[in-house]
């Protein structure tokens, strides 16, 4: 077990977050909790109606009602510096922001009230009571027209592969062939989008959840049409992003026009409801696993064939088939995409985007197989083990999934499972069923900065606009600072969550970690490289002549290498050579020549236990196991729980979270959280978390993969083959709710 | 009739501190009259209609949601909210446990969840006759409080602990809580 | 919401004078009614605060036996309340098993069980509604209609009362006390929440300015306490309204059921009281034959109201079920996970091969 995997004094140290004390005290202020003097609330009114335009809005009865200030609509929205629908990249995607009076989704933000309180403002965006001229929405997915997308997901093909499929197929012993759905999600982080926003002059001010702090600052800067230096994004603590966060969304960007049309500062909060359209969703799709094997188990053809939807207005594909392309060998594999469009709020990212929906349907099918071939769900994974990446053929960096799955396995008890369904009850009559899938995710890297600073008191302040949305960079930045310093924790300072920092990248992507970690770890290098510079070419140091290779930093002095009896503080280099501090900047991307040649992925193996009511068809999930390798685990307590918290994902996909959209209106009936449920505490007894122990040489100079999106991926299919192992009942379309069992 | 903009004097106490209020506005939930005029912003705006939880405080003892409670209606009421739990620089036992446990992770549901673990250890019924709490009713109990992160492990885990150093601590020496921000993983 | 005025009652008297003026709503806990407002769906110009009222918050034995429990108790009260558990565990189940600990502590017992519908188009504003206003359509019908009624509804409505609290009150010959402008009445509990028929937007027997003063449980109610269960499907495991429950009792004497109730919840707009199905029961011995008897009894005039034929199969389940827990007898302590069917502990049943 590695949960002392060390390096140097911090890194792989399971510290408590050293954000906790602020966030168990309520010490910790989040965007909406910032009020500078003088705020005034802003309310969103939103689109009742799909499709069509907003005819008539009561300005009267909102500006009449005390309290209101400002009612922005299109035709006094201040103009923006470029089109909100302007896409001069793929990532800038379209935004709703009173360009006109186009409706284009139910819930698009038609209009702003701006009022001295939250209660006016409320109430006057619900006086708007806004008249339209409407079209009949298409909703359903693929009933708008099915054609191929240029890319899917973040720019991946739609389609990709390798040999033949028909010769695969002909070559099976058995084929499974299956069409499984799943629902649309809305991220429904527990903070809602929003923006306290203060103009001064050309100069803007904003707190916001962003989990791209200086991608946020750039876009800000082209519709507002100021320099990007005029712009200060903050945002210390963000409640919950999961995607939806990573790019700034029409509600975050109307609090700024507001502010700006009433020379205030202005707080705009989403509403709850208001979060099922503006700020996107993963899409619903319809995919298709078309499975061949010899008797052996052994693939011959894996094809998986998609279909997403996006909006009327802009693009983006869920990239379901992504799963297939990175995970069983198999001679021919063949994933291709469809989409189709619909009268909603364009898709976006949300937790492992295209691999979440994809694996549920990928780790169905292949149990499906396990059944057609009377195989053990676990061997028929391991018989079809990629030892590399199927359709390039590359080596892995690292994979320990064969350790993930034995020590999940042995954990769980998989190997007392019965092969036929209905087999288990438990004391009180409840079907019990075992089933397991294989989680895996990518080990990207964005690209990010950061700076290292040595101050002359032997303290360090390391600089980085990343982002802390729970996965924990506030306490593993500082580890990672520390060991690179030779200081211990609490001599290093860690300033994130302001785009006056060091551009931090991206949150998102499960890159945050490796891709800020390594741009501090770099710096942190470069620092000490400047302060070895100072002391070995002073003749002065003890360390004069050593050369920077033959210094090392350890708790707070650099020594000679080759004599530690020779050191000498940080603080008395930098007195002796006059400087009150001295500061380096770091690089962290990934390296393009061992990203060319190997393949970069996390994975892991899931085991779900469920209890089944065989009347009532009620589920529950008594036990999860998850075993997961993700390279170097900085602290393994915060990973623990991104883990867990992926897992609980993927149990929310496999058992609860469901759009429902009327087809008539186009609005979603269960847009709030009592209808659209996500878990609760009672929903899951008891979950286990494996950390298993993975070098990784390649990936980064810390060997560290991303985890905040693995859980999710594994454990939807592992649950659903459960439900299947309890019932034999194979629901195929997700999510997997009571009626589908009553049997 | 209707918009009636008056005046409405009420007092509350505010973790501890007796407070004159005039609300200007009888729509003012206890949670914005927290938020936006007390600036008590610990208390979390999830949903705004009691399906979250993140808006939890203590009403005279008892945990109700702030969002859904008109402060005209609770003149006179003591509130607990997250700002006034610990004891100065010494946390509460939920809040210490909740630490040590990793029962959050991007924080915003937190508040809500330690006062409604202190009232759910307040409340009683968690175990038997002075044994350990049972976790199911825990989870049961804590159910009221949604955690979109997932955190519900070490949620679980941290109101097992505070219940068993506060039962521990009714029952001996006053100091029991855990202490230090370095802790070794238990697993 | 709009801006309202504040009127704090001090006397049932003023509460109901206050409440005559047009557009007045009564406000107790709020956890129906200030979610309402803030939804747009109800938009009250005057507040009458019953919160003060004296005498409405406790829970009274009377000298004939049965028990009064007054409007303003709030259901986390009645829930603590060991007396009260002890001669009607059911209720407690039911109540313990809705919504959460947060919410039970302000909502009153009056509020519980004048709560409105959740159907998601009376609950969206821009969706037609008989119930807001009248003549307008039901737009419900031919939406998503998963939740929706299968007994008692109309052309008009098909909306589901959501109460677990009124399942068992309705079971056990509940009484509701009312007080208003012609003095007091009462009117049992399970005819107290109107069938939708052609006014939907009738919703309870209440007259105008009326208030509901308490709700009493006649002395016979209590022989239930031996055998009785409230049993709630969920599509999660807390914090989700029923998509369908049941409460029953029975009352054995000598191997026999003397006596039998069963309601059921959500599955109309009413509390559903089954007493056809009751009637099977008198006199005979408990057996998963009475019992599937009495269940097919219980849905004999069901319908599907859309895409909700589940229901009707579930509810006969269901009612098997609690009877059968019921017949078992009431558990010495309240299930760790009230009216689940994972009543018990996940870890008190560990799993063995069929």
């Amino acid at each position: 077990m590695p949960e002392r995997q060390r390096h140097g004094s911090s890194i792989g140290l399971p510290l408590t977050r050293r954000d906790g004390p602020d966030k168990v005290t309520g010490a910790a202020r989040y965007s909406a909790d910032i009020r500078p003097d003088g705020l005034v609330h802003a309310v969103m009114a939103t689109s009742t109606i799909a499709k069509g335009r907003v005819t008539h809005l009561d300005l009267a009865a909102a500006e009449a009602h005390p309290g209101v200030i400002a009612v922005m609509t299109p035709d006094n929205a201040p103009p923006l510096a470029k089109s909100p629908d302007e896409k001069d990249n793929p990532f800038a995607f379209r935004l709703n922001l009173l360009q006109d009076h186009t409706v284009r989704y139910a819930g698009q933000p038609i209009a702003v009230v701006v009022a001295t309180t939250l209660e006016a403002a409320t109430e006057g965006a619900a006086l708007l009571s806004p008249g339209y001229e409407s079209e009949a929405p298409t909703i359903g997915l693929g009933e708008g027209g099915i054609f191929t997308p240029d890319s899917v997901g973040a720019g991946s093909p739609t389609s990709d592969g390798t040999g033949d499929m028909e010769a695969g197929l002909a070559a099976a012993d058995a084929r499974v062939t299956a069409t499984y759905e799943t629902a649309g999600q809305y991220h429904n982080p527990l903070e809602p989008h929003c923006s306290v926003a203060e103009w001064d002059g050309d100069r803007l001010t904003l707190h916001t959840p962003s989990q791209a702090l200086w991608i946020a600052k750039a876009r800000l800067a082209g519709f507002f049409g100021i320099p990007p230096e005029n712009i200060r994004v903050v945002c210390h603590y963000l409640g919950g992003g999961f995607g939806s966060k990573g790019f700034l969304s029409p509600p975050q960007i109307l609090g700024i026009m507001a502010a700006k049309l009433t020379g205030r500062p202005v707080k705009l909060v989403t509403r709850r409801e208001q979060m099922f359209g503006p700020v996107g969703h993963r899409s619903p799709t319809r995919q298709t696993l078309t499975l061949g094997a010899t008797r052996d188990g052994a693939l011959t053809a894996l094809g998986h064939h998609t279909l997403s939807q996006t909006s009327a207005y802009d693009d983006f594909f869920e990239a379901s088939g992504l799963v297939a392309r990175h995970l069983y060998a198999s001679p021919a594999i063949s994933t291709t995409h469809e989409g189709s469009r619909a009268d909603i709020g364009t898709p976006i990212f949300m937790r492992a985007p295209g691999e979440a929906s994809g694996s549920v349907a990928v780790e169905s099918a292949l149990d499906e197989l396990a059944l057609a071939l009377d195989i053990d769900p676990l061997d028929l994974r391991l018989k079809n083990y990629a030892e590399v990446e199927p359709i390039t053929g590359r080596p892995f960096s690292s994979k320990a999934l064969r350790a993930c799955y034995a020590q999940g396995a042995e954990r769980f008890g998989w190997d007392r499972r019965p092969r036929a369904p209905r087999a288990m009850r438990d004391t009180d009559g409840l079907l019990v069923g075992w089933g397991m899938g294989t989680a895996t995710y990518p080990a990207g890297m964005m690209q990010g900065e950061a700076r290292a600073t040595i101050r002359a008191d032997g303290t360090a302040l390391i600089e980085t606009a990343a982002q802390d949305m729970g996965q924990g960079a506030w306490t593993v930045l500082a580890q990672i600072a520390a060991d690179g310093l030779g200081l211990s924790l609490d001599r290093v300072t860690l300033r994130i969550g302001d785009s006056d920092l060091p551009n931090g990248g991206l949150a998102g992507g499960s890159t945050g970690t490796a891709t800020s970690g390594t741009a501090v770890h770099a710096a942190a290098q470069a620092v000490i490289a400047q302060l070895a510079d100072l002391a070995t070419t002073d003749p002065a140091s003890p360390l004069y002549g050593a050369g920077n290779a033959g210094v090392t930093a350890s708790e707070g002095r650099l020594a000679r290498r080759d004599d530690p009896a020779r050191s000498e503080r940080f603080g008395d280099i930098l007195a002796r050579a006059g400087k009150p501090s001295v500061a380096a900047k770091g690089q962290g991307a990934g390296e393009p020549a061992s990203r060319k040649t190997y393949a970069m992925h996390a994975h892991g193996a899931v085991y779900a236990e469920v209890k089944v009511d065989p009347d009532l068809g009620q589920v529950r999930v008594t036990r999860l196991v998850g075993a997961f390798a993700a390279g170097r685990i900085v602290n393994p307590r915060l990973v623990r729980s991104q883990y867990e918290g992926g897992m609980i994902w993927g149990l929310s996909l496999a058992l609860h979270e469901h759009a429902a959209h009327d087809r008539r209106s186009g609005r979603i009936v269960n847009a709030n959280l009592a209808d659209y449920h996500v878990p609760v505490s009672a929903d899951l007894p008891s979950i286990e978390t494996i950390l298993v122990e993975e070098h990784d040489p390649h990936v980064n100079p810390l060997g560290i993969k991303g985890v905040g999106e693995l859980g999710i991926t594994g454990t939807a299919g592992a649950i659903a083959n459960a439900v299947w192992h309890a019932t034999g009942v194979r629901v195929r379309e997700i999510p997997i709710t009571l009626d589908k069992l009553l049997t | 009739m209707g918009l009636s903009i008056m005046s409405i004097p009420i007092t509350l106490t505010v973790n501890g501190v007796r407070r004159e209020i005039v609300l200007e506005d009888a729509r003012v939930t206890l949670l914005d009259l927290l938020r936006e005029r007390l600036d008590l912003t610990g208390a979390k705006k999830g949903c705004d209609r009691g399906q979250c939880g993140a808006c939890t405080i203590l009403v005279d003892g008892t945990r109700i949601n702030a969002c859904l409670a008109l402060a005209v209606s609770h003149d006179g009421a003591s509130l607990l909210t997250i700002e006034g739990l610990a004891d100065g620089d010494v946390l509460h036992p939920v809040q210490a446990a909740f630490l040590d446990n990793d029962g959050f992770q991007c924080g915003f549901c937190t508040p809500g969840q330690i006062l409604s673990a202190v009232a759910l250890i307040g409340e009683g019924g968690l175990a038997e006759e002075g044994g350990p709490a049972d976790p199911e009713r825990v989870r049961e109990g804590m159910s009221g409080n949604l955690c979109r992160c997932g955190a519900y492990a070490g949620i679980t885990q941290a109101v097992l602990q505070a219940h068993a150093a506060m039962t521990h601590a009714a029952m001996h020496a006053p100091d029991v809580l855990p202490g230090g921000n370095l802790t070794e993983d238990a697993a | 919401m709009k801006s309202f005025d504040y009127v704090r009652a001090g006397s049932l008297a003023e509460a109901v004078a206050a409440a005559s003026a047009p557009g007045a709503a009564y406000l107790a806990g709020g956890t129906n009614l200030v979610d309402l407002m803030k939804g747009g769906l109800t938009r009250p110009d005057r507040l009458v605060d019953l919160t003060r009222l004296p005498g409405l918050d406790r829970i009274e034995t009377l000298p004939d036996g049965a028990t009064r429990i007054g409007a303003l108790v709030r259901n986390g009260a009645l829930t603590r309340d060991a007396g009260f558990a002890g001669r009607y565990p059911a209720v407690v189940e039911a109540l313990l098993s809705g919504a959460s600990a947060q919410l039970r502590n302000a909502a009153t017992t009056a509020g519980n069980v004048l709560q409105r519908t959740r159907c998601g188009y009376f609950y969206d504003p821009a969706s037609a509604c008989n119930k807001r206003s009248p003549g307008a359509g039901c737009e419900a019908r031919g939406g998503i209609t998963r939740t929706h009624a299968v007994l008692g509804w109309s052309e008009h409505c098909i909306a589901t009362h959501p109460s677990d609290f009124c399942v068992p009150l309705a079971a056990l010959d509940a009484v509701v006390e009312i007080e208003g402008p012609t003095g007091r009445r009462e009117v049992p509990f399970d005819v107290f929440h109107l069938l939708p028929g052609d006014t939907p937007e009738r919703e309870t027997a209440l007259r105008a300015g009326e208030v509901v003063t308490a709700i009493r449980l006649p002395p016979e109610a209590a022989g239930f306490a031996g055998h009785s269960r409230y049993l709630k499907v969920r599509e999660r495991t807390s914090y989700a309204f029923a998509v369908v429950s049941a409460a029953v009792g029975l009352r054995l004497e000598g191997g026999t059921i003397a006596d039998g109730r069963i309601a059921l919840g959500s599955v109309a707009l009413r509390p559903w009281r089954a007493r056809e199905a009751e009637a099977l029961l008198a006199g005979r011995a408990p057996s998963p034959e009475v019992f599937a008897e009495a269940a097919r009894a219980a849905l004999a005039g069901a319908t599907p109201s859309g895409d909700n034929a589940f229901k009707i199969e579930l509810a006969r389940r269901i009612v098997v079920r609690a009877l059968t827990l019921a017949a078992a007898g009431t558990p010495g302590r309240m299930p760790a996970l009230p009216a689940s069917p994972f009543a018990t502990s996940p870890t008190a049943g560990a799993s063995h091969h069929a």
